[in-house]
């Protein structure tokens, strides 16, 4: 076991005790605060094998600003202190997909890895990603950006007020 | 010198500079603020010009009575003054005071993870906010993170034009290849780095979340205490990041007048972040509070368009060149 070994582990242990409060605490606002953990832990087992630029998207978009919007929304909205008993959690469904998707994900990955030793490819730099993203995958990129652009101009279409033919809501 | 004990001395360094860097700031507005509105500011703590105020008011905190509402709740109340201190601690980490490694922690990708780390602010923000079991503590950090949602795109795009000017994201390379003229070249997105990092410390004039006249003193409210103390401690350690990042972004870092930047990169660091301290410190004392409304007005029709259209700029005289 190198250090590494022992470091994706220890993370992956944290990730996952931290995602499973996430769907278990009955503490609305803190199942979000959970989540935080989690995707530090995400960017931690990143950073350790040597993504440092994924690793700080990663930090810079889901903490920086998706948990932000969601404790922003689930404040807005409703958020009691202590515990909530109303909560609409499916169990045994809930339980059934999470455990399926990581039975067949780690059964697909043992199965073609096995015993087989990876290297690590170079270091995920900047540098590497950005001539990677515009060489080898320009195309991909400029349809993801178009994607985007589309999105953004029908959330500001969809968020006009008052225009019933486009939003389709009557006053 | 061994590894480890590099190490630790760069973070003990990092340390000291973060908790002591916060305290000349308080002190220096207390003194400019006082002069400024004609008066005198402390004057009788350690005797020569009320120096020592702020070791009077620490122990005024520490005596303070440490107090947690009934309906808080508890481990979030506690923890969230700690956490708004983590990501000025790990910023500092990454800042060149000086050229030649003359920074505790070189980082190739320096500016990304500085504007990831920085945007963790907020966080603290939120917990504390909720946590109190307070209205208006809650009102002010909704506030909070309405603004920051806004002002975290201005501040990534200015960030952006030097990044592209420079072509390099690591700090120290962008401090390299920075020259006096780019003061002029990049001026528009000094002005958004500049207007959106306060925004984003909560400085005012962009204090809503806080606005003592409106919500009392916003998620502060319940606080008391060495925990008050925490808050107001990570407040002007925000003050002294944005300053040095202003500095190392787009005013040319350890680049002085006269040559001799080897030596003397370090004190043109220092001096550089100190003015732009004090100019902080000014905007407070000129400028009333911003409206929410008029706040959002100038992240989206004014800071955004203008770093956009920075952006644009930076890129025509860099293919032009």
């Amino acid at each position: 076991m190198t250090v590494a070994d022992v470091l994706l582990i220890t993370i992956g242990a944290v990730v996952l005790g931290s995602a499973l409060l996430v769907v278990t605490t009955r503490h609305l606002v803190r199942a979000g605060l959970w989540l935080i953990v989690t995707l530090i832990g995400v960017a931690a087992a990143y950073l350790v094998l040597t993504a440092e630029m994924v690793a700080w998207v990663q930090i810079l978009l889901y903490l920086g600003a998706v948990v932000v919007l969601l404790l922003f929304a689930v404040m807005l909205t409703r958020a009691p202190i202590g515990v909530s008993d109303d909560l609409n959690r499916p169990r045994w469904p809930g339980a059934l997909v999470g455990l399926g998707a990581a039975g067949a994900l780690g059964a697909l990955l043992v199965n073609a890895y096995r015993w087989e030793k990876v290297e690590l490819p170079e270091a995920g730099t900047a540098e590497r990603i950005g001539e990677q993203v515009f060489q080898s995958w320009v195309l991909p990129f400029e349809l993801v950006g178009l994607l985007l652009l589309a999105a953004l101009i029908g959330a500001i279409v969809l968020s006009q007020p008052g225009d019933d033919s486009v939003s389709g809501r009557k006053k | 010198m061994p590894a480890w004990l590099d190490l630790v001395v760069r973070v003990l360094i990092v340390i000291i500079v973060i908790f002591v860097a916060p305290l000349v700031i308080g002190q220096t507005e207390h003194k400019v603020m006082a002069h400024m509105q004609g008066r005198l500011g402390p004057m009788y703590a350690g005797a020569y010009h009320g120096w020592a105020q702020l070791v009077a008011d620490a122990a005024k905190f520490i005596q303070k009575e440490d107090i947690t509402p009934r309906a808080a709740d508890r481990p979030v109340f506690k923890i969230a003054p700690v956490i708004s201190m983590l990501p000025y601690m790990i910023v500092v980490l990454v800042i060149p005071l000086g050229p030649g490694g003359l920074v505790a922690q070189k980082l190739d990708i320096g500016l990304f993870f500085v504007l990831a780390v920085f945007g963790l602010g907020v966080i603290a923000v939120l917990m504390a906010s909720w946590a109190s079991a307070n209205k208006f503590a809650l009102m002010g950090g909704l506030r909070a993170a309405a603004q920051l949602l806004g002002y975290e795109l201005p501040f990534v795009l200015a960030a952006a034009s030097v990044a592209m000017a420079a072509g390099t994201l690591s700090l120290s390379g962008i401090v390299e290849a920075w020259r006096p003229w780019w003061l002029i070249w990049q001026l528009p997105a000094l002005v958004v780095f500049f207007l959106a990092g306060l925004a984003e410390i909560r400085r005012t004039p962009f204090d809503m979340p806080i606005a003592d006249s409106e919500l009392v003193a916003g998620y502060l409210v319940e606080y008391t205490g060495l925990r008050y103390a925490f808050f107001m401690l990570a407040e002007y350690a925000g003050i002294f990041v944005i300053s040095a990042l202003t500095t190392v972004l787009f005013l040319g870092g350890w680049k002085g007048p006269f040559g001799l930047d080897t030596e003397l990169g370090w004190l043109w660091t220092l001096i550089k972040i100190a003015c732009v301290s004090f100019v902080v410190l000014w905007v407070r004392i000129a400028y009333p509070r911003l409206r929410e409304d008029q706040l959002q007005r100038l992240c989206w029709l004014g800071l955004v368009p203008a770093a956009l259209a920075q952006l644009v700029l930076t890129a025509g005289v860099k293919l032009a060149l």
